[in-house]
């Protein structure tokens, strides 16, 4: 093996499900490596806590119906930061956006009291996707008309999304009489049907958990999101615009517009989170019902590898690291909650920021492999 | 008059007290921001510094080797920043993010298996912090009108970290544009490409910038567990280092404003306690929250150019790919 160069000059020297399914897999498995050093360090067995969290999110139905309901979240996120990567924008502001999109949903199930909860549902996504697209607006008009960083504007309007609610939840929108800074719980008629009421109605029984039918709003968001970006016009465009922007302004494609359109989009994925959290679970507007699901979004999206069957997928291990690593602390006194950051904060150190890790490595193996079967052939 | 004059002093005190962490984190931020990385982890590596400080000073009762912890801390996170950022030319936004997030989750996971009590660390005693300075002369200079109390008040009895501040923002304008390092610095967050071609690493350019951005984020997160505060508690950043995000654009990635920026920053969450429930003539209260969201507000408009324009470093941001 001499210098070899960056293997760029040899097209097909390397197959491509190494790039989207073996990478990320060795980035995965260093990720769970150092979270169970981060165990071993407060003094467990990693194998039996990591053993334990896959068979609390995994193991029996209603383990399965909370990872599901996780996964509807991330689902949503991770499809709103993979449409604004797209088109060449990093949206860090989905925490903000889905806790915009909760208000929106939030203010409908208050107001629409005694109606049919099909037409509630309908109106509180509408509103929720409104609500997400408004906030997720203002940053990116200032990106497209002003050139200001996307990054750090909608950082800074998580902050101020954070503030406006807790006024609202504080001084606006509270229970009159109540203490604590939440709104009335919703009529029963109109909160979204969770998914063991939803099959009951076709006789299939299944335990009762938080999942509901925002679910499969999320399934069909991936669809649709997937027709969207390769099947139209305005996706082509999008796309465009975000591979190459001069290519794009030559083509007659206005990249302000195609900006503005991906974050409308992007928040408005985002603020379906307040769909699947306010009108499906929580049934009244809390405070930071959001959680961290805007960041997780990042994560997902990037595992995901911007394509929806993927962010699906990544989705799905988002809500298993969450639903598993909650229940930890039932069976561990000397685990809580936050363990579930810190193999999130690893995944996505790992399978992001440093994803050409292994890169070098492996694609040296391949090409090794590769010129010693060219050796042989030869030969 | 006696008394507006204490209370200005006391407003400017609580100021100082709350810009500290600020300025240090922002001043982090302009050292690896200048030469080209950006850093939305300066949250992270200040709560890494909060908890290994008072962790440390905690079981050694020794504030000096808590102190040496926070800044090992923060300059061991800001290396892994470096090693995704500029060995792996990954992406610096998404690194920060992780690292925010695993430190949100790692602080209080050990906290929790370590003391028990819940994600915090225990009360520290006095012994354990870093201490106050206390001038001499107080007594002498108490009678003189207004000398008496803004020495009183202003100077005596700070902590010698808000000093230490002092002395390293004078030292950082001095580092930046007076030194031969400190023109690299720029240079390498201006233009790479005509660094690498004077002949100098522009990696290692850039991990000594990160460097001194590890050390700064640990001193802020010292001072917040074991000077101005007295233990570890879950999440005691709260946003501090996005704030100081926020003031480094404010203040143009220059050390000037950008203390400035901080300042103005303590001070509005100085008055905002003040001003709780007190009723403005014509406006009403103001409510807690407004105020609170002031500084991100105003940046947002500095970015659009309302309030001026902030020119980020040209290759902030940017991977550094050397051409093969």
């Amino acid at each position: 093996m001499l210098l070899s160069g960056s293997g760029k000059g040899q097209p097909g020297a390397v197959p491509g499900w190494v790039g989207y399914a073996l990478l990320p897999v060795l980035n995965l498995v260093a990720a769970f490596v150092l979270s169970g050093l981060v165990i071993l360090v407060i003094g467990e067995n990693p194998v039996d806590v990591l053993s334990l969290l896959l068979s609390e999110a995994l193991g029996y139905p209603e383990a399965i119906g909370y990872t599901l309901y996780y996964t509807t979240d991330y689902i949503f996120t991770g499809l709103a930061v993979a449409i604004a990567f797209h088109c060449g924008l990093f949206n860090i502001g989905g925490e903000g956006q889905a806790y915009l999109g909760g208000l929106g949903a939030g203010l409908v199930a208050l107001a629409l009291t005694g109606w049919p909860w099909p037409v509630v549902a309908l109106l509180a996504v509408l509103a929720s996707a409104l609500f997400g697209a408004a906030w997720a607006f203002i940053p990116a008009w200032l990106q497209a008309k002003r050139g200001s960083h996307i990054v750090i504007t909608t950082i800074m309007f998580n902050f101020i999304a954070a503030s406006i609610m807790t006024w609202l939840l504080v001084d606006v929108l509270i229970r009159p009489g109540s203490q604590s800074p939440e709104t009335r719980e919703f009529d029963p008629g109109v909160w979204l049907p969770s998914m063991d009421r939803a099959l009951g109605w076709f006789g299939i029984a299944i335990p009762a958990s938080p999942l509901n039918l925002s679910f499969l709003w999320a399934l069909a968001c991936s669809l649709l999101f997937h027709i969207f970006l390769r099947r139209t016009r305005w996706g082509y465009e999008l796309r465009t615009v975000g591979r190459n922007e001069r290519a794009a302004v030559y083509a007659g494609i206005s990249p302000a517009r195609n900006i503005v359109i991906a974050m409308l989009i992007s928040g408005a994925l985002a603020g379906f989170v307040g769909v699947n959290e306010i009108l499906g679970v929580q049934h009244r507007v809390i405070l930071n019902f959001t959680g961290g699901v805007g960041f997780v979004g990042i994560a997902v999206a990037l595992m995901g590898r911007n394509h929806p069957v993927g962010i699906i997928l990544a989705a799905l291990l988002f809500g298993v690291l969450a639903q598993g690593g909650g229940q930890l602390s039932f069976e561990y006194p000397t685990i809580n909650r936050e363990l579930v950051m810190v193999i999130q904060g690893l995944v996505i150190l790992f399978a992001g920021a440093m994803e050409n890790l292994f890169k070098p490595q492996v694609e040296a193996l391949f090409r090794r492999r590769g010129a010693a079967a060219t050796e042989t052939g030869r030969g | 008059m006696e008394d507006a004059l204490l209370l200005a002093l006391q407003l400017l005190g609580a100021t100082i007290r709350v810009a500290t962490p600020l300025v240090l984190a922002a001043f982090a931020g302009m050292y690896c921001e200048r030469a080209g990385v950006v850093d939305i982890g300066l949250e992270g590596k200040m709560l890494a510094g909060a908890f290994f400080s008072a962790a440390v000073a905690s079981a050694t009762l020794n504030p000096w080797l808590g102190l040496l912890a926070g800044i090992a801390a923060g300059v061991a996170l800001a290396m892994v920043h470096g090693f995704a950022c500029i060995t792996h030319n990954g992406n610096q936004v998404v690194s920060g993010m992780a690292i925010n997030i695993l430190v949100a989750g790692l602080a209080p996971t050990l906290a929790y298996a370590w003391f028990q009590q819940g994600g915090q660390t225990p009360l520290l005693p006095n012994q354990a912090r870093i201490p106050a300075v206390e001038l001499p002369g107080v007594e002498a200079l108490s009678g003189i009108p207004v000398l008496g109390p803004v020495y009183r008040e202003l100077f005596n009895g700070n902590n010698i970290l808000i000093w230490v501040t002092l002395v390293l923002v004078i030292a950082t304008h001095w580092v930046l544009y007076r030194t031969r390092f400190g023109l690299r610095l720029r240079a390498v967050g201006e233009n790479p490409a005509a660094v690498d071609t004077a002949g100098l690493s522009v990696a290692k350019l850039r991990y000594q910038a990160l460097l001194v951005t590890g050390v700064l984020t640990g001193m802020a997160g010292s001072y917040l567990s074991t000077g101005h505060g007295a233990g570890f508690v879950r999440d005691m950043t709260a946003g501090k280092g996005y704030l100081a995000l926020a003031a480094l654009i404010f203040g143009k990635w220059r050390p000037g404003p950008t203390l400035f920026a901080c300042l103005l920053f303590a001070f509005t969450d100085a008055v905002q306690v003040r001003l709780q429930g007190v009723v403005l003539p014509g406006i009403g209260v103001i409510p807690v929250q407004f105020i609170q969201m002031l500084p991100y507000v105003l940046t947002v408009l500095l970015l659009a150019g309302f309030v001026g324009k902030a020119i980020a470093p040209k290759a902030s941001g940017i991977p550094y790919v050397k051409e093969r």
